[in-house]
This record gives C-alpha cells, structure tokens and sequence, in this order.
C-alpha cells in the first residue's frame, strides 16, 4: 500500500509539474488518443492500472485456468506455431502443385481454399457458379477432385485445415474417404473443418441452409468426431471474418465467443457430453494493425472462453477450457497502393498474433488486395513467419508482454467489453436469434461505416493511401486464374455423372434423404454418398429440397 | 442535373461471394449524400440485378464484386441493360479488380472502377458528374 501511495504521489507530481510544462510548450499530435477499435489510450500506465489484478486468478501460469498466458504449458519453446498458408486456386491438379511447393518451403500445415460454388453446394457447371469456378479457391466437385488434391501428400503426416462451412461434413467425409484411400484410418486424420455457420450469417456470406438444420449438421460432426476422429478440430469458431467485415478487436471477441456459446449449447441440447467435444472446438482470429490491442485481445479472448466453459458450462476436464486458435493477419488493411509496404504490415500483425500465443498462423501476401499472391509473394509471407520463428528470439520465452501495465490494462477492457456484448446477446435469446434478427451485422456494419469515415477524414492514417500517397501505381505481377478451367471442370463433372455406377449412387441418395428425415447422425450416410461418387452439389440439393434455404435479414 | 429529382441508385453483389462490407459502407455514404439507394444483397446474377434496374428505375448500378468473376459477369449486365434500352444507366464497378482488367470492363461500358482506397466522396462526386437524370 505505501508503494502504492508512494506511485500516485509520484504521478500527481510527473503530470503536474513536468509533463504540463512540456505540453505547453510541445502539445501532443492529438488531444485524445485511442486504439484503433475506440479504446481510450493514457499517455502512460503505471502499477495503478494493474493494482486490482490478482496474478493467479487473471493471469495464472501456462497450459493452467484461465490460460491468458497460453493453453500450452512450455507454448514455443516446445513446438513452434503450425504455418500454415491458405491457398487454393483452379483445378484440384494445379493447387496439389501449390501445396507441395509450400511444403518443400517449409510450410507446416495445409489449409484448403475452395472456391465459392464448392463453398455454397453448386457443382461447376450449375449456373450459379458462372465466373466463379476455381477464382478464390480450388473447385472440388466430386471425391476424384480430392483424391488429385491430396495426392503424393501423405495424411498421416500433414495437418490439413478446410475452409468450409454449409457443405463441411461433405468436405469432411471426401477426405475420410481419400484417408481411407491412403490407408490412414480416420482415427489417425488431424485437421480442422472451419464448419461455423453463424459467422457465415454475420459477416462471410457462404450460407445454404437455415440455423436449424444447420446447427444439426454441426452438432452432427461433432458427435462423429468425437467417436471417431479424437485428432479433429470439428469446427473453427471464427472472428476473422467478423473483424475484416468492419467490427471492432472487442466485437470480434464478443460475437466469436456468443457463437462459441450457441454451439455448446446445441450440442448438449442434442445430448452430447460436454467433456466429449469441447476439447475438439478450434477458433480463428484476425490480426489487426493496432499493436498492443490485438495482443491484448488473444489473451482476453483466451481468458473470456476459460471463464465461459468452466462456470457457464460447467465442463470439467481442463482441456475443455483451453482456446486453442488460428490467426490471419487482417486482409483488410492490406492496399493496393504500394504494395511492398503490406510485406511490412503482415510482419508486425504477424508478430502481434505470435505474442498473443497463436497456435497457427496465415501470413497474407502483399498483392491481396489485388488478386491471389503469386508464389513469390506467397514465399516472403511464409518467410515473414519463418524469420520471426527462428531469428527473433520472440519464441523463447512465454507471453513476454505480461505484466506490461499497459497490456494487462487492455486486456481486461477488451474482456470487459465482450462480457457486456455477450449478455446483451443472451438478453436477446443467444446468438442464432440475435443473428436472425441482423443485430451483429448492424453494430459490425455501423463499425465498418465509423471506420471508413475516419479514413476519409485522415482520422485514420493509412499509408500510402491517404498519406504519403503517389501519383503512379507500383505495378505487380499478379495470379491470373485460366478462364478455361470452369469450362474443364464442367465437362470432367458431366463425365462424372455420365461414368460413375448409377446403383450405389440412387442407393446412396436415397439413404441420405432417410437419414436427414430422421433423427440419425447423417456423417455415415453423406460418406456412403461421397464414395458412391455424389457430387457435392448433388448432396447439398437433398438437403436444399428438404429444408430450404437461409435468407438473410436485411439489414439496410 | 435539376435539384428536385433524387438520384436513384441499385447496390448489387454480383456472382458468389460475401464480403459485402464495401457494398453497404458505399450504400450509406450514398443515402448520406441524399440518393434513394437499394441494395440487393449477396448472390445475385446478372440477370437479376438488371431486372431490378429496370424495374426500379435506378439511374446509377453500383456492382461490388471481390471473388475474380467480375470478367464473366460484369459484362453482362451492361449488355442486359444495353438489350432492355436501359444503356443510359450509369454502371459503376468496384473490389477487387486487378488493374489490367479495368481497360475491358470499361469497354464493355462500365463507366469506372473504383479499387481498394477510394475515398466514398470519389464516388459520390463522380455519380453526381456522370448521371443522366
């Protein structure tokens, strides 16, 4: 206490008599200063800040409750974060040769882009996928597709991540079945489907089906999962595509997490044993560009998920409480003006996310705001990872920023004000109602417009944007996606159709039309129709007649 | 261009992709500068966005598209409104649109393509420069 005293005389006498007399004759650049999501920033924090923190109840140690320091106990000293680039692109031949190039680099994990008719059940030649086949990720219509997509890539060995949400229990059986294929049983199979449908509704767009069924279809894989799969992520609960859509780092928390919270509630709604899954779910996050905020807001968020699943959940095997979490650094503030200085952008966001305890990391090229990274530009992002891994000393030691009285501060703010966003969800009914009624996507969409008018207002400094700007373009070189590829997509799928047994195929459908009319758990019936040689679009139309689709609010 | 008529404009999100965040921050900064603004939501074809064009008589589409698939599908909405007599329309476009694309889809009369970084008064000027009321 007398310390205390002894700190606060201190600062009284600082701000009164030095600091007010620089300002008088040097004022600030700004009379308020804030982080990028709104929160207040003081010109210095002291032991005052942190004076209430109980170490063992805020912080506690690594790999313990309430893991703000990390879910693991040694964290980088024992093994390095997983790299792991998101990439796909054309045909399932042409991104298997990306695959290998990223892992010949070093790269340590796979992550599967899927282009969008894949991504919202449309084969290539529906006429919805017109323009689309193969542009943002790899088409993958049947299981042949994927067996070339993982060819000469053995899966025992590698850690695979798929971004897919309404038709991720397909995705998931073809690759059971390529596993099988390889003679990998699927006990032994580790990656993660990103099969989060609620973030889909808020702010990624790639939704088929309404909540109910949707929801079942989670609950569903869960449940296989955890008989059959125990290395599985059965979701990756995600934030990143809440944050690039324009919420704030304590929105992205919130609504990750308000998520988070409706899947567990649905699994033990459909009798699931807490314990029996909860160790499977898997988040995502964002890096954004304010420092010490995104730092801060991994170890809330870690925190904030701890607190949740053991008092809320009243799960009782610890590793139900970790968060364990991908990151991205943020899409979003990438420019495609001077390109170059994105490579600079990334490096810090990437850092952000290492000494917030990721447990996995995308690095994004510089030319993304353009179109898809070369593999050049694909190369100086991994090597961004690479160079902070091995040369920095970052990894040395565990969550070197705790106890800065600055950091622990945000950290509670940002945890503070996602508990207030969460009750308010919970006041609304939870988050598929509050979804239902286009609640987050206003708050993230009054965000997103706030943002963009402090930019134009040259509130917020973007570089090379609107400051430091130049007249010419710095031009890239950049991917270009063959045009023909939809054309040789349609006709290999037409082929598909035309040359697969007929038998097995009707059989298979009509037993994945029993099994979505019944109470049973649909993973055995869709991975009977995968190998019978259905097509994605063909297992996501039963499912469109049987339940419709999602509309969503509008919200403007 | 008289002071009494409104600009009326369509929002639409061409082709399959959901990032729709410049979509609505661009629809908002158009109602704030006094246009009548509709926005289509995700998902819509060509076809359908110059459907409701017409039917709404819009005097500006502003299409946002980020997915790669603006070649295949912008063109044809020009040439849909083209066909339907609607070619006094001001078509704008923006996302994520590589540079050496731009010069084809202007030829394919889309007015102007407005990239990552633009200021929205950019966009609200150039509508009020370019519409034919």
């Amino acid at each position: 206490m007398a310390r205390e005293k002894d700190v606060e005389a201190g600062l009284k006498e600082w701000e009164e008599k030095t600091v007010s007399k620089t300002i008088a004759k040097y004022p600030e650049r700004s009379e308020k200063f804030e982080t990028i999501s709104g929160v207040g920033v003081n010109r210095l924090y002291t032991p005052l800040d942190t004076k209430d923190m109980d170490y063992r109840e805020s912080l506690g140690f690594p790999g313990d409750y309430p893991f703000t320091r990390g879910v693991q106990p040694t964290m980088y000293r024992g093994r390095l974060w997983t790299m792991r680039q998101y990439s796909g692109f054309g045909t399932a031949r042409e991104t298997n040769r990306r695959f290998r190039f990223l892992l010949d680099q070093g790269q340590t994990g796979l992550s599967v882009a899927f282009d969008l008719p894949t991504q919202i059940g449309y084969d290539s030649d529906h006429p919805m996928a017109r323009g689309e086949v193969g542009k943002v990720g790899v088409a993958v219509d049947s299981l042949a597709d994927m067996e070339l997509l993982f060819d000469s890539i053995p899966l025992e060995k590698v850690s695979t991540s798929m971004t897919i949400n309404a038709p991720a229990a397909v995705l998931l059986a073809m690759y059971i079945a390529v596993g099988e294929k390889q003679g990998v049983p699927m006990a032994k199979l580790r990656g993660t489907v990103q099969n989060d449908i609620l973030k889909e509704y808020i702010a990624r767009g790639t939704y088929i089906f309404p909540p109910k069924p949707s929801m079942r279809l989670i609950t569903d894989t869960f449940r296989f999962c955890s008989d059959n799969m125990p290395q599985w992520n059965t979701i990756s609960i995600s934030g990143y595509h809440i944050r690039e859509a324009g919420s704030t780092a304590a929105q992205e928390v919130a609504f990750t997490l308000a998520n988070g919270i409706a899947y567990v509630e649905a699994a033990v709604n459909a009798h699931l044993d807490i314990d029996s899954f909860a160790s499977r779910l898997s988040f995502f996050f964002g890096s954004h560009s304010d420092f010490f905020e995104e730092v801060a807001k991994f170890r809330a968020a870690r925190r904030l998920w701890a607190h949740i699943m053991r008092d809320r959940f009243k799960a009782h095997d610890p590793e139900s409480w970790k968060m364990r979490f991908h990151t991205q650094t943020a899409g979003c503030t990438l420019t495609a003006q001077q390109p170059d200085n994105n490579v600079v952008r990334v490096t810090l966001q990437a850092l952000q996310a290492v000494l917030g305890g990721t447990q996995s990391l995308h690095t994004n090229s510089r030319d993304e705001a353009l179109s898809l990274p070369t593999e050049q530009s694909v190369q100086i992002a991994l090597r961004t990872q690479q160079i902070i891994a091995y040369e920095t000393g970052v990894a040395d030691t565990i969550d070197p920023l705790a106890g800065s009285y600055y950091i622990e501060s945000l950290t509670d703010e940002i945890e503070r004000k996602a508990r207030e966003y969460i009750n308010k969800i919970d006041g609304m009914g939870g988050a598929v109602t509050a979804i239902e009624a286009g609640y987050p996507q206003r708050e993230i969409h009054d965000s997103a417009f706030e943002f963009q008018r402090k930019v134009d207002a040259q509130k917020r400094v973007v570089i090379g944007v609107n400051m430091f700007a130049e007249k010419g373009r710095q031009k890239l070189e950049y991917l270009k996606v063959n045009p023909e590829v939809e054309k040789e997509q349609a006709a290999v799928v037409k082929r598909l159709r035309e040359k697969r047994s007929p038998g097995p195929w009707r059989d298979s459908m009509k037993g994945l039309k029993t099994a979505a009319q019944s109470n049973t758990n649909l993973m055995p019936a869709i991975i009977t129709a995968v190998k019978a040689q259905a097509t994605v679009g063909e297992i996501c139309d039963v499912f469109r007649q049987l339940w419709g689709e999602y509309k969503a609010p509008d919200i403007m | 261009m008289s002071s009494s008529k409104k600009i009326r404009v369509l929002v639409a999100k061409p082709g399959l992709d959901g990032h729709d965040r410049g979509a609505k921050v661009v629809a908002r900064a158009l109602r704030d500068a006094g246009m009548e603004v509709i926005y289509t939501g995700l998902r819509q074809t060509p076809e359908m966005i110059a459907e409701a064009a017409i039917q709404e008589a819009v005097h500006v589409v502003g299409l946002s598209i980020l997915s790669g698939a603006h070649n295949a599908l912008l063109p044809k909405v020009t040439e849909l409104l083209r066909k339907e007599g609607a070619d006094d329309v001001l078509v704008i476009a923006g996302g994520i649109i590589p540079e050496d694309d731009v010069p084809g889809l202007k030829a394919a009369g889309i007015a102007e393509v407005f990239g990552p970084g633009t200021p929205l008064s950019d966009i609200v000027d150039y509508i009020k420069a370019h519409v034919k009321l």
